[in-house]
């Protein structure tokens, strides 16, 4: 290792075979109390449809092996709890742990979603408290919890946005979506029903709002916008769109993916937009936890509140609260019961330690990309000059000179103890560099990254083959992802000797 | 605040690196009228110790101390300490999608473990690493179906869970698809006559759950004929998956569309959860969702990656599968580790012991006068019984021996007027189905 390794250094870790290959037959990790009524003979109960054989190559492995097990799996991962995790448009901050621990408590974690609502107040209560912070925060009328995430979020919001125009008569058929924007937004239109035409961004990777005046004719349902755009850049017009739209009888929609950049500082319910969804597991430090569980409110002006899939929440009598489901103008449900509580409770636990104080940590989000924006610029090409807010996109256009392209730089990262940015992505950036620290990054740990990112530059330049074959520190190299694909193993098999035909 | 690692001093030497004056001036891109003049209206800030304070209180209102006896598609099973230890591990809980796979080998090769158990508990070839839920699960297996026999009729039995049926209209609506429903026969299972009179060569797929919504196991080899006759998919669906340790699996359905909440995860009031899709090979084009696959890297090493990422929207945006990016990762972990831990004797033995305690429910249950089983079909850990009088009625009276009644059926089945669906787990003990069985005849014993 060299000494531009600040963050880094290499140390042993354990090899681990599958579970499946370390079971033997007899072996146990789980006891149960012993059955306190009569043993039911399974095989005259159930007839034809007795397992007789229970599970084929189940793993069989004691308590101590399935905890090595998954201890060993976790060290071959990078994490937040390790260090920065720049990766631009998912917000990887600080999952405070006590979110963690309020989820797990008893008559939190053990409520059933049929109970009696009069038993339930205390859930219900945290949706109320939650539903009201989140109004707050996005200016905006009325909110469903419902969606399991931020693209059920996109789904729940052009559904609402259907219903409304169907109402009035006419549900039209195209949505609008920017070039720019996360794939995502396409792919739920057309699950909305509606046919998607992309629009180009002008040269500063803007929506070209000129254009956009000849784009909407009566066919157009909506627009969906992502502000600030997935270049980091804030789309100061966003009022300007909203009237052309609303003048023409379409309503706009924000991908509410880059609120971190927000939060505290404007609303988007005060700049026109009528629907937006929100990532909990983004902007309000729900974990991960290797790609979900998430949760996807989505915030709506009063024109659409009719329509808030089912249940709702209301609020009766004595401040009794109840979930609703006799709604005749709802567009149905989106998902069974009542959506992802567990995420909710997190996500409240962190709206209540910050409480107004929640701007600070947008203002720290922007500095620190702003910090690294500054620091980087004239190392790395920076495609797109207008100020950015919570992430830079850079491009690897200098590198490519030598042959290094964005992948390169990213996985050559890794060697220095950072997780890599998002690379390829916005699709108008080619070779994009996405950075996107979050407030959880100290100054400390921002120069570690530009001092690590500097010496890639420096690298790409002078050994253009060490950046080409990165990593070099990690248990294994780059895979093999066509032939992975080409031919797939999508799971574990027994050796052919012995017979799996009973499974 | 705690959260933010920054000193004040340090702030303002960022500030002067990138060249501002003040904070306020890195936001000089909002226009200056949308700006929050005032701050945001929000309870707070609280130390750690007040959130835990406001949540406990909050959990002080809810229903601790009473014993229940709903299922109905979230269910209570035993879980372990190491399940939570595990999944709490920052290096599991704080990471994001594999996409970058050396750094990422422990997420990636435990979503190969979980691909691998889901086939093996169902029966199919290949499963996917996660939906949100079985509601969608199902719905987005039904999609599949339509768009691997490019049909565009659904036939939904009616004992499928009513929230599922609800999800997937609410998806079929705009998708051009059709959606009609099975009725229920005699004895609780999907009326296989009235499925072949709707059965044409027009239906995309017959989705069925098992074992289904009113406790009766699904004969799921037959349903499976009369669908390919007409070359429709079948498509099942499983809320209780503990069942799997002593049901035979769905094997003979084309895509199996599964909830795993029973494998570790606590009823959290309705989620988070995690659905899977299950199917076979020859369909894992259409399938949506991600997929670990095995490959090797330059030194021959064996090594997990996300693969044949075609299918989904990040690369084929509106001509992708389904828009699902976010899944359930991390509850997927906890079946994992959950499974693991069960492993072979212990998944059977507590699906035996749900077996055995659901059946002695039923006889003291039976022994009440009035009380009657209502399907005769085979049932795993739930049982339609009928009541003499309204259950909404007699489960308050419940209440006030602090039992949660059973799920009242008239509620989604305004036919089933007097009709409770009545789940036991292996959490329920010997004494608790007696205090149930006593409460209940005394209530019924009272004059209405």
């Amino acid at each position: 290792m060299t000494e531009h390794f600040k963050k880094a250094s290499q140390h042993v870790n354990q090899n681990e075979r599958l579970i499946f290959e370390t079971s033997s037959p007899g072996k146990r990790a789980f006891e149960l109390p012993p059955l306190d009524v009569p043993a039911a003979d399974a095989a005259k109960i159930l007839g034809r449809y007795h397992r007789l054989e229970g599970v084929s190559d189940f793993p069989e492995v004691s308590e101590i092996e399935v905890l090595r097990h998954f201890t060993r799996l976790s060290t071959w991962n990078y994490a937040i709890d390790l260090g920065m995790y720049p990766l631009g448009s998912c917000t990887m901050k600080y999952n405070p742990r006590v979110n963690e621990f309020v989820a797990r408590l008893e008559g939190i974690a053990t409520e059933h979603p049929y109970q009696p609502q009069e038993l339930s107040q205390g859930c219900l209560k945290i949706i109320k408290l939650l539903e009201d912070c989140l109004l707050e925060i996005t200016g905006m009328d009325s909110i469903t919890l419902q969606p399991a995430a931020g693209a059920q979020g996109e789904l729940t919001g052009l559904l609402l946005i259907r219903a409304y125009l169907q109402k009035r008569g006419n549900p039209r058929k195209k949505v609008l979506i920017p070039d720019s924007a996360h794939g995502t937004n396409p792919a739920t239109a057309v699950i909305a029903g509606y046919q998607v035409e992309n629009i180009k961004s002008e040269s500063h990777g803007q929506i070209d709002v000129e254009k956009l005046r000849d784009l909407i004719t009566e066919d157009v349902a909506a627009l969906m916008i992502t502000n600030p755009s997935t270049l980091g850049i804030f789309e100061p017009r966003i009022t300007e769109i909203a009237d052309i739209l609303h003048h023409k009888g379409a309503l706009l929609y924000m991908d509410g993916a880059n609120m971190n950049a927000l939060t505290g500082i404007t609303r988007p319910g005060d700049m026109g937009v009528d629907v937006m969804h929100l990532n909990l597991h983004k902007t309000f430090s729900t974990p991960h936890g290797g790609g979900g569980p998430g949760a996807g409110p989505v915030a709506m002006k009063k024109i659409l509140e009719p329509f808030r899939p089912t249940p709702v929440l209301i609020e009766k009598d004595a401040g009794r609260l109840c979930l609703d489901s006799n709604r005749p103008e709802s567009i149905g449900r989106v998902k069974a019961f009542a959506g992802n509580f567990g995420v909710l409770v997190r996500a409240l636990a962190y709206i209540l330690a910050y409480g107004p104080g929640i701007r600070q940590a947008t203002e720290d989000a922007v500095l620190n990309a702003t910090y690294i924006r500054k620091n980087l610029e004239g190392v790395y090409d920076l495609p797109y000059s207008l100020p950015s807010m919570h992430e830079v996109v850079f491009s690897d256009a200098r590198q490519k000179q030598n042959g290094v392209n964005t992948m390169d730089i990213a996985k050559r990262l890794i060697d220095y103890g950072f997780h890599p940015y998002t690379t390829a992505f916005p699709l108008i950036v080619p070779g994009a560099l996405m950075i996107e620290p979050t407030e959880s990054e100290s100054k400390e740990e921002c120069d570690l990254f530009i001092d690590a990112m500097k010496s890639i530059a420096e690298e790409a330049a002078t050994n253009p083959q060490l950046v080409k074959t990165a990593p070099h520190t990690t248990r294994i190299g780059r895979l093999d992802e066509v032939g992975a694909a080409r031919k797939p193993i999508l799971r574990w098999k027994q050796a052919p000797a012995r017979s799996e035909a009973a499974d | 605040m705690r959260y933010l690692p920054k000193s004040p001093a340090e702030r303002k030497q960022m500030l002067a690196v990138v060249g501002s004056k003040s904070i306020d001036e890195l936001f000089s891109s909002v226009p200056e009228q949308y700006r929050l003049k005032k701050a945001l209206n929000l309870p707070g800030p609280l130390s750690e110790a007040e959130i835990i304070q406001y949540f406990k209180a909050r959990a002080a209102e809810n229903s601790l101390g009473y014993t229940s006896f709903l299922g109905a598609g979230v269910y209570n099973h035993l879980r372990s300490v190491i399940t939570d230890t595990i999944i709490q591990r920052g290096e599991f809980l704080t990471s994001y999608t594999p996409y970058q796979a050396e750094i990422t080998q422990g997420t990636l090769q435990s979503i190969f473990e979980f691909q691998t158990l889901m086939c093996q508990l169902t029966g199919q070839e290949v499963a996917n690493a996660s939906m949100y839920d079985g509601s969608t699960a199902a719905t987005e297996a039904v999609l599949m179906a339509e768009r691997l026999t490019s049909r565009s009729r659904v036939l939904v039995a009616r004992s499928v869970h009513p929230e599922y049926r609800a999800v997937l209209k609410t998806y079929a609506k705009n998708s051009g698809l059709s959606v009609e429903e099975v009725p229920i026969s005699a004895d609780g299972t999907v009326d296989t006559k009235a499925l072949q009179s709707s059965l044409k060569e027009d239906v995309a797929a017959v989705l069925v759950q098992s074992p289904n919504f009113l406790g009766a196991i699904e004969p799921i080899a037959d349903l499976a004929n009369i669908a390919h006759k007409v070359g429709a998919l079948l498509v099942a669906t499983v809320t209780e998956a503990v069942s799997l340790g002593v049901v035979n699996p769905p094997a003979e359905a084309d895509i199996v569309a599964m909830e795993g909440q029973s494998f570790g995860l606590a009823p959290s009031y309705g989620g988070p959860y995690v659905g899977v899709i299950a199917s076979r090979e020859k369909f894992v084009r259409q399938m949506p969702g991600r997929l670990v696959g095995q490959t090797t890297d330059s030194n021959g090493r064996r090594g997990f990656v996300l693969t044949l990422a075609t299918r989904e929207q990040h690369i084929r945006r509106e001509k992708a599968t389904s828009n699902i990016c976010t899944n359930q990762a991390l509850c997927a972990l906890a079946a994992t580790v959950h499974l693991c831990l069960l492993g072979k004797e212990g998944l059977r033995e507590m699906a035996h012991q749900n077996l055995s305690k659901a059946r002695f429910a039923l006889a003291e249950l039976e022994k009440i006068p009035g009380v009657r089983r209502a399907f005769d079909a085979p049932f795993f850990n739930e049982f339609t019984i009928e009541l003499p009088r309204s259950v909404k009625l007699v489960n308050a009276q419940l209440l006030r021996e602090k039992i949660i009644g059973p799920f009242v059926l008239g509620t989604a089945y305004p036919e089933l007027t007097k009709h409770a669906l009545v789940c036991v787990t292996e959490t329920i003990t010997r004494v608790e189905i007696e205090k149930f069985a006593g409460a209940l005849r005394s209530t019924l014993e009272q004059p209405v």
